[in-house]
């Protein structure tokens, strides 16, 4: 197990962790600021992707279809506001969960409809489409350092927009007492919908990336959608400080324990029980570690209300 | 009495105009997944299927044919619940489909239990072809093992040493693997085995690229090989590390993959390019039908429809289950391989070919044949078949 293996791991790591961190940045706004469960998010990233795939087929660039792509998914996000969420946010949680999986099932048949149930591919950007040498015989497209790139980007983007702007206090007061912030006279009810139309358009975005590299298909959000509650769970609900440290953190153990688990599992067992054991670790590490935090710290590494 | 006697003369006169009527349909119970990601799968076999009935003129055998599609979610339970309503409520005369094992070893005992003839056309795990192996059931497909095993023994003859193995962390992966070693003697430097559902692959890649193994075999179906084959040709290794696979690498893949699957090596019973006549014509008319390239779940739907019209055929109709039966054995078609028949377990014995995908003139991505690697493959389960 040499130093290199274990830095390219490292790096493999973080860039699985801002790729959750994309997902499940939208989830934690919308979670934290309206306390609606919206299970619906893994389908809002399905569809970014699905409408990027059009809209490529339209313009023939990678860049224009990222535009279109993403206007489409804001204005989804706001049909869906509209038409669905906006009667769920005083019903509680178990009604939003049946709600938002009605959403889910609908969607996901709903693309197989129109874009047929073969998965489909976005082609990356020509301008992104190099790599570099990582290690003897292995690449690194420059795509998922782009990738990386426009993760923090959003991080960012993000920190200013929550803690540095009046929106951004608006949204932070609604997340601590939306009551109080409606008798100050800001309309909540706007506010709500513009905070889950930005949800959607990131989770839209984060599909939208996500589609070169990963296949588009119909359901592609589900298992996603999973990571990205483990993700804003660890990282405590509401938080996007939270959320991104936790994606790093969930990327780096899911992705160092599938590359060592086995190898460090051999040292004291047989190799074929090694391969048993394994990968069964590695696939429990995350959920073990989402235990773990839940136990030590409720409300997570982060928690995004005080009381 | 007299009164009773005209009732009962009536009902027989009944029942008998009932049966006339039976006899000239057939009730086919098609069961396939339509739901959820894989249901590109189910899609296929059923086109496949549906194209063979269409072809026969909607008459397999002679008779009117109506062919209830149904859904299984790739949930074996409810699977099962289905198959009842099929057996029980609408009467088929025949069940034909079942795309994934699990659902197959669900509702097959229930099936063969009623003796219901069960014409498979995808799922063929190992107990069904050994133990538990029926004389109502026959498969159009393959042994489950079959494919891998066609992978192994190519990396074998290709004179491979040192081979790194990855599939899902199931049972299936598991299974795939061991068929792929039945034939491969040399020595497996690792065996990754990835979470069901797996998305990202960056951490095996790098495994990989850091062993340098002679070749790779990999068993990812559906949106997962989409995911690996594309992040594959993106990591640098396509070029340099040699890509075998099973149930990952065809024609429901390809349209995402692209480009990136060129050259990807897979084993399987049928490829388009395959030449003969009966293959021509399917695969000229499938793509005429439905506009899209065929795979090989379509050619055994196909195959499906094309068995039982055979075998109806045959015996003169549906009535003498036991003469359907027997003539069903003696695959009485031109099969889209060419080469096939069936085993005393019902299996098929036919050809196995190493595949490669390439793009087509007009701009379509399929398989083409590179090698046959087992003339009239018999499955390593038959022995253990107590039939006949």
């Amino acid at each position: 197990m040499s130093a290199t293996l274990l830095a390219v791991q490292t790096l493999n790591g973080l860039q699985l962790g801002i790729l959750l961190f994309l997902i499940a940045a939208g989830l934690t706004l919308v979670f934290g600021v309206m306390d609606c469960i919206n299970l619906a998010h893994g389908v809002q990233y399905m569809l970014g992707a699905y409408l990027a795939v059009a809209a490529y087929a339209l313009t023939g660039s990678f860049w224009g279809a990222l535009v279109l792509a993403l206007i489409g998914a804001l204005g989804l996000g706001l049909l869906l506001e509209l038409l669905v969420f906006r009667h769920l946010y005083d019903r509680d949680h178990l009604d939003q969960v049946l709600a938002t999986f009605g959403v889910i099932m609908f969607l996901n048949e709903g693309v197989k409809v129109v874009w047929g149930a073969a998965p489909l591919s976005l082609p990356m950007p020509d301008l992104l489409s190099g790599s570099i040498v990582l290690m003897d015989g292995l690449l690194y497209p420059v795509y998922r350092i782009a990738l990386i790139g426009a993760g923090l980007g959003v991080a960012l983007l993000l920190y200013v927009l929550v803690s540095r702007t009046r929106a951004g206090m608006l949204v932070r007061a609604g997340a601590t007492n939306p009551a109080m912030v409606g008798a100050l006279g800001v309309n909540i009810r706007r506010l709500f919908m513009l905070v889950f139309g930005f949800g959607t358009m990131l989770a839209g975005f984060a599909g939208i990336l996500a589609a070169p590299i990963l296949v588009v298909e119909p359901g592609m959000g589900d298992n996603l959608l999973i990571l990205a509650f483990v993700v804003i769970v660890i990282g405590g609900i509401g938080s996007i400080r939270g959320a991104f440290l936790a994606a790093l953190i969930v990327g780096l153990v899911d992705t160092l324990g599938r590359g060592f688990a086995t190898d460090i599992a051999k040292m004291v067992l047989s190799p074929s029980a090694a391969n048993d054991v394994g990968p069964a670790i590695a696939s429990m590490l995350i959920y073990v570690l989402m235990a773990g935090v839940l136990f030590f710290r409720p409300t997570g590494l982060f928690p995004a209300r005080s009381g | 009495m007299k009164r009773k006697m005209t009732a009962a003369l009536a009902a027989v006169a009944l029942g008998v105009s009932s049966l006339a009527a039976e006899a000239e349909s057939l009730k086919i119970g098609f069961l396939a997944t339509l739901s959820g990601p894989p249901a590109v799968l189910g899609i296929q076999m059923r086109d496949g299927f549906l194209l063979g009935v269409k072809e026969a003129g909607g008459k397999l055998g002679g008779l009117d044919t109506e062919v209830l599609v149904v859904d299984d979610e790739l949930k074996p339970d409810g699977a099962l619940t289905k198959v009842r309503g099929l057996l029980e409520r609408d009467k088929v005369d025949m069940m034909a489909g079942v795309v994934f094992s699990n659902v197959m070893m669900a509702v097959y005992k229930p099936i063969v239990r009623s003796e219901t003839i069960f014409v498979g056309a995808n799922a063929g795990p190992s107990p069904i072809a050994g133990k538990a192996c029926s004389p109502y059931f026959f498969t159009t497909s393959y042994q489950n093992d079959q494919n891998h095993e066609a992978m192994g023994k190519h990396a074998e003859d290709a004179g491979y040493k040192r081979m790194i193995v990855m599939a899902p962390n199931y049972q299936a992966g598991k299974d795939s693997i061991a068929g792929f070693k039945r034939h491969f003697k040399g020595e497996i430097v690792d065996e990754i085995y990835t979470k069901l559902g797996q998305l990202d692959f960056s951490s095996e890649l790098t495994k990989i690229a850091a062993a340098k193994p002679d070749a790779v075999f990999v068993f990812m179906p559906g949106g997962m090989g989409v995911n690996l084959v594309k992040q594959y040709a993106q990591a640098g290794l396509a070029g340099n590390v040699p890509f075998l696979s099973a149930f990952t690498v065809d024609e429901t893949t390809l349209p995402a993959t692209k480009d990136t699957a060129v050259g990807l090596l897979a084993g399987a019973q049928w490829a388009p390019d395959l030449d003969n006549a009966a293959n021509k014509a399917f695969v000229a008319s499938f793509e005429e039908e439905y506009g899209y390239a065929p795979s090989l779940y379509a050619a055994q739907g196909y195959d499906a429809a094309r068995l039982i019209d055979g075998a109806l055929k045959k015996a003169g109709g549906k009535e003498d289950k036991a003469a359907l039966m027997a003539a069903l054995k003696e695959a009485p078609f031109e099969s889209v391989r060419g080469d096939f028949s069936f085993n005393t377990n019902h299996f098929p014995i036919q050809d196995v070919y190493v595949v490669k995908a390439v793009k087509r003139e007009d701009g379509k991505f399929v398989t083409q044949t590179v090698e046959k690697v087992f003339d009239d493959k018999v499955d390593a389960y038959v022995g253990e078949c107590r039939m006949n």
